[in-house]
């Protein structure tokens, strides 16, 4: 905090002697501009340039071409990772997707319990993914868990012991910290619906069902993009609660791309094939928000404006 | 409201009014869990109903967790969190002021397309040229570790967010700020940062909570537990109390009282602004 702070005094006071035409305010940029080409920019350019070097992430860096490459595009585990990462991706949209758009419709009414409601829905966005993940680790404990609790002998499964449960339980556990989000997106959509547009359906006759379909769904296209956007690219980068609640398992169930570098690059100390990964991670990342732009079919500049 | 759509709303009410509500008890029994647990003692937690309240309440879990260098991880966070929200916030709205006041230079157009691209790079994807940097500037196991690319990857959003608000001030403002004499820096002290005050709060609850709340820096930037942020406390807690489930739920019940204590107090701008910013 106290490194930053002086340059910025200091560039000010060179301008304000300068006058304020609107030329004059370009360095008001450069502040964030270097921070963010430190650390945002040269690491992803460094990432790739990693990624054809061999570094157990203590030593020296060693050049060495497509060694790196070669081995995580011959291991199983990167196939595997992709899948994994696709899977959660795809559950976790087609959970989330029609549910937000549903509490997003109701909390788009006005009546004063919604306000109440919009209020609490937001908690699961505050606690850090960690004490989500270490929570319902907790309650999902076959023995003393939610199971015994409720008495219902179904709910007392080996939940994270099991690939296709601890799947399911990993999206259900995205749906639970993501939904509000979403549905408070949807909900300012829906507000930006024009009345008079319900106005002519009802004149036309249209029932609520048809209404839906027909107004709410249409009009909400470009909330939806942003909303699945969201969703999608935000689902690669899934970490912390990945590697707390399941950390890759049962087996490798659910190793994603996210964990799979990190355990290649700070466990294993292959940095280099990590830096692979990573490099294919972003190489996902951006090919799946262009495509999802191209489906909006909008101007770029709007498009990214409305993420 | 129109009464037409004020219907057509009341008509949607009872499918979406059920899930509402049932998602309502789906979000809020674990965390219901969480409180009362934190309050059992353990075996009480092993022989009574996990849902029930706790039969004979106790603090001990949480001096338990006190014990255990609580206080030490929550003002690491505190000193992480404001380390770096501030001045992202600052830099972000020098330079959200700057990309709409020079709209015709062409470099802050770039710029601006830079932060723009800059929102799709995930932290994740970049952490271990990140990890380089920092052991090359000597940082390694230091809190400004963590605060340094936390400033960096709150600036795209806040740059977008911000710049959508200053965008929204009256030209003419800015035209008698000029006709007045007042500088471009005077001119975003005192007409910009009041009049996106609102956006400025979003902004700043926003970053506080994912930098509050991040994992993967302090875990691969840092090691010492006096270093230790609270998300990375909560994990070595649940290592280290292991079956003491009420230990646990009270470390988790501590570090989540402080953000909903903010969340109470800026919750409608938060609101307010994040569907504003993203919903445009």
């Amino acid at each position: 905090m106290t490194t930053l702070a002086p340059p910025t005094v200091q560039v000010g006071k060179t301008t304000t002697a300068g006058g304020g035409r609107s030329g004059s305010v370009a360095w008001m940029a450069l502040p964030a501009l270097a921070m963010f080409i430190v650390f945002g920019i040269v690491p992803l350019v460094g990432v790739l340039a990693l990624s054809f070097t061999t570094w157990d992430g203590i030593g020296q860096i060693n050049p060495s071409g497509l060694t790196s490459w070669k081995a995580i595009l011959s291991d199983p585990g990167l196939p595997h990772a992709l899948w994994v990462t696709f899977e959660i991706m795809a559950l976790s949209w087609a959970v989330q997707t029609p549910l937000s758009i549903l509490f997003g419709v109701f909390l788009a009414g006005h009546q004063r319990y919604r306000g109440f409601l919009a209020v609490l829905y937001f908690i699961p966005l505050l606690l850090s993914s960690a004490a989500i993940a270490i929570t319902f680790k907790a309650l999902l404990d076959p023995n003393f868990g939610i199971g015994s609790g409720l008495g219902l002998d179904i709910l007392n499964q080996d939940w994270l012991g099991d690939s296709k449960l601890a799947m399911g339980v990993l999206v259900f556990v995205v749906s639970w910290q993501y939904i509000p989000f979403h549905a408070l997106i949807y909900q300012g959509g829906v507000r930006q619906i024009p009345d008079s547009l319900y106005e002519a359906a009802q004149i036309d006759g249209a029932g609520r069902v048809r209404q839906f379909f027909s107004i709410t769904l249409p009009q909400l296209k470009y909330t939806i993009i942003t909303s699945s956007t969201l969703m999608v690219v935000g689902s690669l980068t899934f970490f912390d609660l990945i590697y707390v609640l399941t950390g890759g398992g049962p087996g490798d169930a659910t190793r994603a791309l996210a964990l799979e570098m990190y355990q290649t690059g700070f466990q294993a100390n292959l940095m280099g094939p990590a830096s692979a990964i990573a490099v294919i991670l972003v190489l996902v990342g951006v090919i799946l928000a262009q495509l999802l732009r191209r489906l909006g079919g909008r101007g770029d500049e709007s498009q990214l404006e409305g993420v | 409201m129109t009464t037409a759509t004020a219907r057509h709303l009341r008509q949607m009410n009872w499918l979406g009014g059920a899930f509402g509500w049932l998602w309502l008890l789906i979000v809020m029994v674990p965390l219901y869990w969480i409180v009362i647990t934190s309050f059992k003692t353990q075996s009480n937690y092993f022989t009574t109903n996990t849902f029930a309240p706790p039969s004979a309440p106790t603090l001990d879990n949480y001096q338990l967790v006190i014990e255990n260098d609580f206080i030490r991880y929550f003002l690491n966070s505190v000193i992480v969190s404001v380390g770096a929200v501030v001045p992202a916030v600052l830099v972000a709205f020098m330079a959200a002021y700057a990309i709409v006041r020079g709209v015709g230079n062409r470099w802050l157009r770039s710029i601006n397309t830079l932060f723009l691209m800059g929102l799709a790079i995930p932290l994740q994807a970049v952490v271990i040229p990140v990890y380089l940097i920092i052991i090359r500037l000597k940082l390694y196991d230091t809190l400004l570790a963590i605060i340094l690319p936390s400033i960096a990857f709150a600036i795209p959003l806040s740059v977008l967010v911000l710049s959508n608000f200053v965008r929204d001030v009256p030209r003419e403002l800015f035209e008698s700020m000029r006709m007045d004499g007042a500088t471009e820096w005077g001119t975003l002290w005192k007409l910009a940062f009041p009049l996106t005050r609102p956006a400025l709060v979003t902004v700043t609850i926003y970053n506080a909570l994912s930098i509050w709340n991040g994992f993967i820096l302090p875990l691969i930037l840092t090691q010492s537990p006096q270093q230790r942020t609270m998300p990375l406390a909560l994990w070595t807690f649940q290592g280290q109390f292991g079956v003491n489930v009420p230990a646990i739920a009270a470390s988790i019940t501590l570090t989540t009282i402080p953000i909903v204590l903010m969340y109470a107090i800026g919750r409608r701008q938060l609101l307010s602004g994040l569907t504003a910013g993203f919903g445009k």
